[in-house]
């Protein structure tokens, strides 16, 4: 079983991409920076090889005031080089801090900005949880793939390739010692950092199936209280707790015990080389280097000291980022997969555009208000007609499923002409609610065709066809901000007067008044409102928009029916003189419409009006007259 | 609240010590390492190979310990945190699962879900780097400076500058950073609000089409959080180069200034050709570098793990909120462990959901149903009916008078016996993650399937079940997401007829069924539990036209009780219901 996450190919270089598209310069400045910094760092194990070999040495035998000059030289020296480590680490944080809030800034961008144009079956097929984590954890992942392991591994590398050649100019053998030891080193960060890996990955899934669980008890948990499920429900728990503790043991045993582990084998490199190099000078060794053949010093053996602790050290933080790097790129990966998405695809060409009557009685287009609305339908030969909007909607011999093989409407046949009312009646999963998700091309037919004014809806433009429609759906969802926002939203060039003569048309101004600060009273997501205020205003948001067409898909199984009377009274209101489709709970609301559609999965079994169903005696009449009435 | 959270050790005692001794034990060694090393050095110029041999050998041993007690100290630690963890989420869930209704509510269970996840999570690091960074950083610096102080006092001298330099400088930076990061964390929420709001209500956003809109609102929010977070970033990013600052400053002071002293005081070399040193020795100055690496960068490493401890107080707060809730509801002593029968009664009952409520949400109740009667419940949202139904099966207590079942007391009865008897179908009801059958289980779970069957049919769940592709064994998803609602109501009431009640009670639970359905559950109950007492909260009149008794509720007390009939002619809401419900419309 392969434990690490799949990943695309190419995603770190098109990371890499990414983040050089803006910011080119201060990248470049950055990664001077990086490069001098580790350069600086270099230097440090060449001072204290100077300082002893070129002072202190001969200072010892010749006397302090012959290598004062040199030594004051030396340190000027050093401190110049110094004052210039300390400057790019500097620019190097701050640069680095500004390019990766911008580098995701634009990822973010991108992803909300692709995430708008996804079509709604990209949203039936992901989970909100799914959908959410891209924004969270994967972004996460991101950030810290390009704030702290690029920026390391560049430095690392830097570091580990200009050592190498520093420690080989001043001594092979000395540097095989830190070889073979940092040899040592990656084939224990392999092994032990492979398995803590290993194990994090099921910790991980451990730990999602232990929230999961928990997640799942802690809504349930007043039933679990109804059903006496306490001592099961704690026995269950314990089963999926217990497990995830056995994985999460090791999983962050080997991840605590590789830095020590590594820290130390960097001690004992450490020690060698002072034992070698000891043994070395004593023994008057030949020492080979890339120069040639040069004699060991006590300051040689002192600076390698140092630089087996920098190179050790660089390579740990390597060896740590390589299980950070594979976490971002699969992070990284999910997050491209969202933005290359194919977006809802829009290839209508028919646009809604206001218009007005001319002197000779045609249509044509203007830029007044004129309250009239025309489909401008330009045509293969260059001419260009102009319907007005009516909202006539008429079905064709339809045919949906959500999913290919599974067609869930079945030849449906509907003429709705202007200002009628539609009604659809049916169970629960008969097909009402997926008649409208037609209508405003959330979903593709299957077969036949939907006209809206003589035009199949498939040439008008997605946005033009949805702003003819005006909705009210099931779940209201309304959106962080005042209530006159969330009314607003129905039309945004909408005046404050007009959203509150919407509010007083869909019976809401009452209720919005009592609120603390009224219109401006600041809606949260879990939100204070009840279900019946709420569909209010999702109300007041649709008479706003004033479209021709309606569609209202109620719910009001969930308030109680003096509420509901007060939603009627709005919605009655705001049907008058549009195309109405209905998804009816009312018994009065269904006979009032103009044509009654009943429902069977995915079938019209009968149609007509109130009069005529019952008159017909089918299952209309049953439903009516039986013992029991409709929803 | 440390001592509550610590009762969450227990058994995982040893390893918790076990780490902190570990890690003093590898930083003694490896602040002594460098001293010996010095001396190894200084035998450079001793030409003496033996007392090289003596001092690598000894080196060696302590690198290999050393690194042997960090391994440990590694492995317990994690051991300890883990298994913290563990007995902390254990705890926490055993606790909730002692809540009544009144706890749960005070939480909510997202709440909950987030104290047993996320909080739980954050104290398992915090803990883990105390008992491990925390004790190794402070530990680190002191010993350091004790072995600089030991190789040469004066030159020591530079951490009575570098210290404070970095330590307050590091302070300064926390203290102005930490208020610009909560600010940011909270604009990062914000930020997933938002987005979480256009996955939900993605439909309302293209139905109107309001892409364009929400895009610019979203862009503006990152564009605000890019700005708060770069400015938080940029200061944060100043310990990089004042840490470089304070490490090159001191290898430069003490490279220089031990140059100079080891020079200077250098004593010759003796008889057999071996240096004198004086003060300092080269090997000293080599070991004295590597000591103000390790003091600086613990310093370094304990300011950053103080903030990581900081930022996670507020989850441990959050966890001992749980654990030190007492749950309101708890077994009598000498408690009545048998329902004689399903008569309900209320006298005189008043209620409100907590003590600091300023609404009563029930008074003057007085109600007696019979056993096996069927009782209707009516009353618009906010009337009560919900609040009146949970007292029965004690899952709120009365605030005064008293609730009985077949005579007793509710709050003299053992819970679980009391609960077994009264079956409640709550409103807002869960199914959960596993088969239909282990679903349906939670009524009972020695039910045999013919029972289950039985019980299905009576919901009316049957049909639909046997379509599932493995029937009764078919899974359910977690919190029944692939039922529709009027199915996931007829498993919840199926449930609940497992249980064999003396009481049943529906709170609305028909409301996604539709109506033919509705009626062919109350025909079957009425044929297959003919003794046990039916309580119905319904919305639809017809769903208790037929009951023995209908209960008119209002602002939160009993405005009538009688039959359909009685109420029609006597209780003005109930007709107005009636109407609105039936007749509206004819006359349009």
């Amino acid at each position: 079983m392969n434990n690490r996450p799949t990943v695309r190919k190419g995603v770190l270089k098109r990371v890499i991409r990414e983040l050089f598209r803006r910011d080119k310069i201060k990248l470049a400045v950055c990664l001077v920076c990086v490069v001098t910094g580790a350069a600086v760092g270099l230097c440090s194990s060449l001072f204290v090889q100077m300082l002893i070999d070129d002072c202190i040495t001969p200072g010892l035998s010749d006397g302090l005031s012959s290598v004062a000059g040199r030594m004051a030289a030396y340190l000027a020296l050093f401190g110049a080089v110094y004052a210039v480590g300390v400057l790019s680490a500097f620019f190097m944080s701050r640069l680095m801090a500004k390019i990766t809030m911008n580098f995701l800034a634009r990822v973010r961008n991108a992803m909300f900005e692709k995430m708008e144009s996804l079509p709604v079956r990209y949203f039936d097929t992901h989970t909100h949880g799914d959908i959410m984590s891209f924004y969270t954890n994967d972004v996460d992942t991101l950030i810290n793939l390009v704030y702290a392991s690029l920026p390391q591994i560049v430095s690392s590398v830097a570091t580990i390739v200009t050592m190498i050649a520093l420690m080989l100019w001043f001594s092979v053998w000395l540097t095989l010692v830190v070889i073979a030891c940092s040899v040592a080193s990656l084939w224990v960060a392999k092994t032990v950092g492979g398995r803590s890996a290993r194990h994090f990955l099921s910790q991980q899934r451990a730990l999602a199936r232990t929230e999961g669980y928990v997640e799942e008890m802690m809504h349930g948990q007043k039933v679990v209280k109804v059903f006496c499920y306490e001592e099961r429900a704690t026995a269950g728990f314990d089963g999926i707790n217990e497990n995830w503790y056995r994985e999460a043991e090791k999983a962050n045993s080997f991840a605590n015990m590789m830095m020590p582990i590594m820290a130390n084998i960097g001690n004992i490199t450490y020690v060698l080389l002072a034992f070698l190099g000891a043994a070395l000078i004593m023994l008057n060794a030949v020492n080979v280097t890339l120069t040639g053949v040069q004699p060991l010093t006590v300051g040689i053996v002192v600076s390698f000291l140092g630089m087996s602790r920098s190179f050790s050290m660089s390579f740990n933080q390597m060896a740590q980022q390589t299980n950070a790097v594979v976490m971002a790129m699969a992070g990284a990966d999910r997050i491209f997969s969202l933005i290359d998405e194919k977006p809802e695809d829009d290839n209508g060409y028919v646009r809604l555009v206001r218009a007005r009557v001319d002197e000779n009685g045609d249509l044509c287009e203007t830029d007044e208000r004129t309250g009239v609305w025309a489909w401008k339908h330009p045509h293969g030969d260059g001419t260009t007609t102009y319907t007005r909007l009516t909202g006539h909607i008429q079905f064709f011999d339809v045919d949906f499923g959500y999913v290919p093989d599974k067609i869930v409407l079945h030849d449906v046949t509907i003429d709705a002409t202007p200002g009628k009312k539609i009604a659809f009646v049916g169970a629960t999963g008969a097909g009402k609610t997926t008649i409208t998700n037609l209508i405003n091309r959330f979903y593709d037919l299957a077969d036949g065709k939907i006209r809206y004014d003589g035009i199949n809806i498939n040439k008008i433009k997605k946005a033009d066809l949805r702003r003819s429609l005006g909705i009210v759906l099931q779940d209201t969802c309304l959106f962080t901000g005042t209530v006159m926002d969330n009314i607003r939203y129905g039309r945004l060039d909408a005046t404050d007067e007009e959203c509150v003569a919407a509010a007083k048309l869909a019976n809401a101004h009452d209720f919005i008044t009592r609120l603390p600060d009224g219109y401006n009273t600041v809606l949260t997501p879990d939100g204070s409102l009840s279900q019946g205020q709420r569909q209010l205003l999702a109300i007041a948001r649709a008479a706003v928009a004033d479209a021709p067409v309606m569609i209202m898909d109620e719910a009001t199984s969930s308030i109680d029916t003096r509420t509901e009377a007060l939603v009627q009274k709005g919605t009655d209101r705001l049907m008058a003189g549009r195309t109405v489709f209905i998804i009816a709970h009312r018994l009065s609301t269904v006979k009032g419409a103009d044509l009654i559609m009943v429902l069977d999965h995915g079938r019209i079994i009968e149609q007509g009006t109130h009069e005529e169903l019952i008159a017909k005696g089918g299952q209309y009449y049953m439903l009516y007259t039986g013992a029991f009435e409709l929803e | 609240m440390i001592k509550v959270l610590m009762r969450s050790v227990r058994e995982y005692r040893t390893p918790s010590i076990l780490s902190p001794v570990y890690v003093s034990m590898e930083v003694v060694l490896e602040c002594i390492i460098p001293y010996i090393m010095s001396r190894l050095i200084n035998e450079i110029y001793g030409n003496d190979m033996k007392n090289i041999l003596t001092y690598g050998f000894i080196l060696l041993g302590m690198a290999f310990l050393s690194l042997a007690c960090g391994a440990l100290a590694g492995k317990y630690c994690a051991k300890a945190a883990v298994g913290f963890a563990k007995n902390l989420r254990r705890d926490m869930y055993a606790k909730v699962q002692t809540f009544s209704f009144a706890n749960i509510d005070k939480f909510s269970s997202a709440s909950l879900v987030t104290r047993l996840t996320t909080d739980v999570t954050n104290v398992q690091n915090a803990y883990m780097m105390i008992i491990r960074i925390a004790v190794r950083s402070p530990l680190m610096l002191v010993f350091s400076l004790v072995m600089a102080l030991v190789v040469n006092a004066e030159m020591a001298l530079i951490f009575a500058v570098l210290l404070p330099l970095l330590g307050f400088s590091m302070f300064l930076l926390i203290r102005r950073v930490y208020p610009m990061f909560k600010s940011v964390f909270d604009r990062y929420d914000n930020l997933n609000d938002s987005v979480q709001e256009n996955v939900k209500g993605i439909r309302v956003v293209k139905a109107y089409v309001r892409e364009e809109y929400e895009k610019n609102k979203f862009f503006s929010k990152t564009e605000e959080l890019r700005k708060d977070f770069t400015r938080a970033e940029t200061t944060i990013a100043l310990a990089n180069p004042i840490m470089t600052f304070c490490m090159y400053a001191a290898s430069l002071v003490i490279a220089g200034w031990g140059a100079y002293i080891i020079v200077k005081t250098f004593g010759g070399y003796d008889a057999s050709g071996l240096p004198v040193w004086g003060q300092l020795s080269t090997g000293d100055l080599s070991s004295m570098m590597t000591y103000a690496i390790q003091i600086l960068s613990s310093l370094m490493m304990l300011s950053m793990i103080l903030v990581n401890i900081a930022m996670s107080r507020a989850s441990a707060e959050r966890i001992v909120e749980v654990l030190s809730e007492q749950s309101e509801i708890v077994n009598p002593d000498n408690p009545v462990t048998e329902v004689a029968d399903g008569r309900v009664d209320f006298d005189g009952v008043s209620f409100k959901y907590s003590a600091s409520a300023e609404k009563l949400a029930l008074y003057g109740i007085d109600l007696h149903i019979a056993s096996g009667e069927t009782v209707g419940i009516l009353g618009g949202t906010g009337s009560g009916k919900s609040s009146l139904i949970q007292l029965i099966p004690r899952l709120y207590d009365v605030t005064s008078g008293s609730v009985r079942v077949a005579g007793v007391d509710v709050r003299n009865y053992d819970l679980k016996t009391l609960r077994d008897s009264v079956s409640v179908v709550l409103q807002k009801n869960e199914l959960f993650g596993g088969t239909v059958k282990e679903n349906l289980r939670w009524g009972n779970e020695n039910a045999t399937d013919e029972e289950i069957v039985e019980a299905a049919k009576a919901a009316q769940a049957h049909e639909f079940v046997s379509a599932m592709p493995f029937g009764y064994d078919s899974r359910i998803e977690q919190g029944g997401v692939n039922v529709s609602g009027g199915q996931k109501q007829r498993l919840c009431i199926a449930r609940a007829l497992l249980k064999k009640p003396k009481v049943l009670i529906f709170d609305d639970s028909t409301s996604a069924v539709d109506t033919a359905t509705d009626y062919r559950i109350r025909t079957a109950l009425k044929n297959v539990i003919p003794g046990t007492t039916k309580i119905i909260i319904a919305q639809r009149v017809a769903s208790v036209m037929d009951a023995d008794k209908i209960v008119v509720m209002d602002g939160g007390t009993v405005a009538a009780v009688g039959t359909h009939e009685q109420l029609l002619r006597e209780c003005e809401i109930y007709r107005e219901v009636y109407e609105t419900q039936t007749k509206a419309g004819e006359n349009e």
